[in-house]
């Protein structure tokens, strides 16, 4: 169990919502934060409140039983819920609203990547699944691509296993091997920020492991955001955790503290394995 | 009866149901082709047909039949690929869109004479284009849009959201997704789709009796320039097709091997028929290993 069993709060020394400024605690500038972020489906409201700020270069981890809204707050940071939800509040990426009308969102989308929860390669060979948004932006030298596709996919930690076939198709690939190959795609575009949506959920466990190696490397250049319904995978790889229930983030604070010592109630009965 | 008996019944009356069609199916190609074999050679194939005496062919109708497919496919397959797309990838699930698509539904329902009959009336008079090719292949058109544009909708839509989120989520733009991964990715369906009906407007002849025409006037096969009346590639020229060469001869014909040509003929149809289904699914099945093995 990860939870510290002489838990440090009484009864009613539980918090009702506890937001760490993660500027306090770690030395890299925030580059993106929500403010009274709430989206809704139709009339039904998903995300009631969630005000976190994500520290760059660091992995943060969002964690939380299964629909209490995770997935609606990260397709919001890039807009993918775009025609889908309606949004409120602020998303903001080194201090600009994503949601202002004169963003160009398919530059935002570029620079703030996502990666999904069942690897989605293109039916195309896995050289062309790296190389095709870069040719669409006018990227035709064939040295630039060669190099970005070999570095993207070291990156990615599986050029070893495809630098001989680069020309078959992508769909040949293990689901692990096609979910690191998504990873590879979107870094290949040169974003700031990774989201990623439980991309492991539908890997072995072997898998799940280069997976998160994965991470732990990419971190020194991105700063990635994931999803997680493993809270033993949260716990090995973030820096920082936010706990979701019923559409609010009740708990924002370094994932070493999260999962030692939480300071509301619903983290703590979370995070022990009582629900979810 | 236990639930074991009346399975045991209904599978079996399935068993059969299925099994008299495809020997009715098989009975039909069998006797149709094997009556037809002994007309088929290449001067059948090869040579114009002759109203009087015997030892004529249907080298031009079997020309005529291509060029109209063809011509068809040329003018259908971008509006049908177009609708396609909106329907599938851009429309929303409103009132219109739900217009537009019993429209279709009810197009793909209308019998072929009449939709050969209203093309006589727009293309052959109002247009004044005459019985030609072109007034053929318009015709052709509003026969094969609904089942086409059908076609195609169904292979966008077997395409999974997670490809159109893939292209989203890499900054390309909507019509950059659906251009360059889903209609790439739903191409073996749709080529499909598109072999299949060609099938269909290649054996048709009750849209194209008072459009293309009942008549093959003769063609000079060394004449490719389409402005010339003699050469076969003028779409103004009036072109009689092998379906309705069958359908006249056996209303009218007076050559003396009449019957040995109308078999003949019938023969050639359903093999081409034929002929596409399975290139149809060799093409699809092919396409389909290339892009997800290999
Ligand atoms: N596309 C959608 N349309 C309508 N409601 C949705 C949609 N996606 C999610 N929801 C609802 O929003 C809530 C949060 O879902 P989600 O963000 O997927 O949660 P999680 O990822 O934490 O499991 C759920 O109640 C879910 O039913
Ligand atoms: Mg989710």
């Amino acid at each position: 169990m990860l939870i510290n069993p002489s838990s440090p709060h009484s009864d009613d020394g539980w918090l009702e919502r506890h937001i760490v400024d993660p500027s306090l605690k770690s030395q890299q500038p925030i580059v993106l934060e929500t403010k009274q972020l709430r989206v809704f489906y139709g009339d039904n409201e998903a995300i009631h409140e969630g005000d976190l700020k994500f520290p760059e270069h660091q992995i943060s981890a969002l964690i939380g039983p299964s629909g209490s809204g995770k997935s609606t707050y990260l397709r919001s940071l890039n807009r993918m819920n775009d025609g889908v939800a309606r949004v409120t509040g602020e998303i903001l990426y080194r201090g600009v609203d994503v949601n202002r009308p004169e963003i160009d969102v398919y530059e935002m989308r570029r620079r703030i990547g996502m990666v999904f929860q069942r690897p989605n390669p293109f039916s195309k060979s896995i050289y062309d699944n790296i190389t095709f948004a870069l040719k669409r932006r006018g990227i035709t030298d064939k040295k630039v691509l060669d190099e970005t596709v070999e570095t993207s996919l070291r990156q990615a930690a599986i050029w070893d296993e495809v630098k001989d076939k680069l020309n078959k198709s992508a769909l040949a690939l293990s689901g692990g091997q096609q979910q690191r190959l998504c990873i590879a795609r979107a870094i290949a575009v040169k974003p700031d920020i990774l989201l990623l949506d439980e991309p492991a959920s539908a890997l072995d466990p072997v898998s799940t492991g280069k997976l998160e190696e994965t991470l732990l490397k990419l971190k020194k250049d991105y700063t990635i955001i994931i999803v997680t319904h493993n809270m033993q995978q949260a716990a090995r790889i973030s820096d920082f955790t936010a706990f979701f229930n019923m559409g609010r983030a009740l708990e924002f604070d370094e994932t070493s503290q999260i999962f030692t010592s939480p300071k509301v109630q619903l983290t703590n009965n979370y995070v022990a394995g009582d629900f979810g | 009866m236990s639930p074991k008996t009346s399975n045991q019944i209904a599978i079996s009356m399935l068993y059969v149901i299925a099994s008299t069609i495809v020997v009715i199916l098989a009975a039909l190609l069998g006797y149709i082709i094997i009556s037809g074999l002994p007309a088929i050679s290449w001067h059948f194939l090869t040579s114009p047909a002759r109203a009087f005496t015997s030892g004529g062919g249907v080298g031009i109708q079997l020309f005529n039949s291509f060029y109209l497919l063809i011509l068809t496919m040329l003018i259908s397959f971008p509006i049908a690929l177009g609708a396609g797309i909106y329907l599938n990838e851009y429309a929303k699930q409103n009132w219109v869109t739900a217009l537009v698509r019993s429209a279709i539904e009810i197009l793909s329902s209308l019998p072929s004479v009449v939709v050969g009959l209203f093309g006589f009336l727009i293309f052959v008079v109002q247009f004044g284009f005459g019985f030609s090719i072109l007034s053929g292949a318009f015709a052709l058109t509003f026969f094969n849009l609904p089942l086409l544009t059908r076609s195609i909708e169904e292979a966008l839509a077997a395409v999974p959201d997670a490809q159109r989120e893939g292209g989203l989520a890499l900054g390309l733009s909507k019509w950059e997704t659906v251009l360059h991964i889903i209609v790439p990715a739903a191409l073996p369906a749709i080529l499909t789709g598109v072999i299949l009906s060609a099938g269909r407007i290649f054996g048709e002849a009750a849209a194209l009796i008072f459009t293309a025409g009942q008549s093959a006037p003769a063609l000079n096969f060394t004449d490719w320039n389409p402005f010339n009346m003699a050469s076969p590639l003028n779409p103004m020229r009036p072109a009689e097709t092998l379906a309705v060469h069958i359908w006249k001869i056996n209303s009218e014909g007076i050559m003396p091997d009449a019957k040995a040509i109308s078999s003949g003929a019938s023969a050639v149809l359903v093999i081409s028929v034929l002929g596409f289904n399975l290139l149809a699914r060799f093409v699809g099945h092919r396409l389909f290993k290339r892009l997800t093995a290999g």
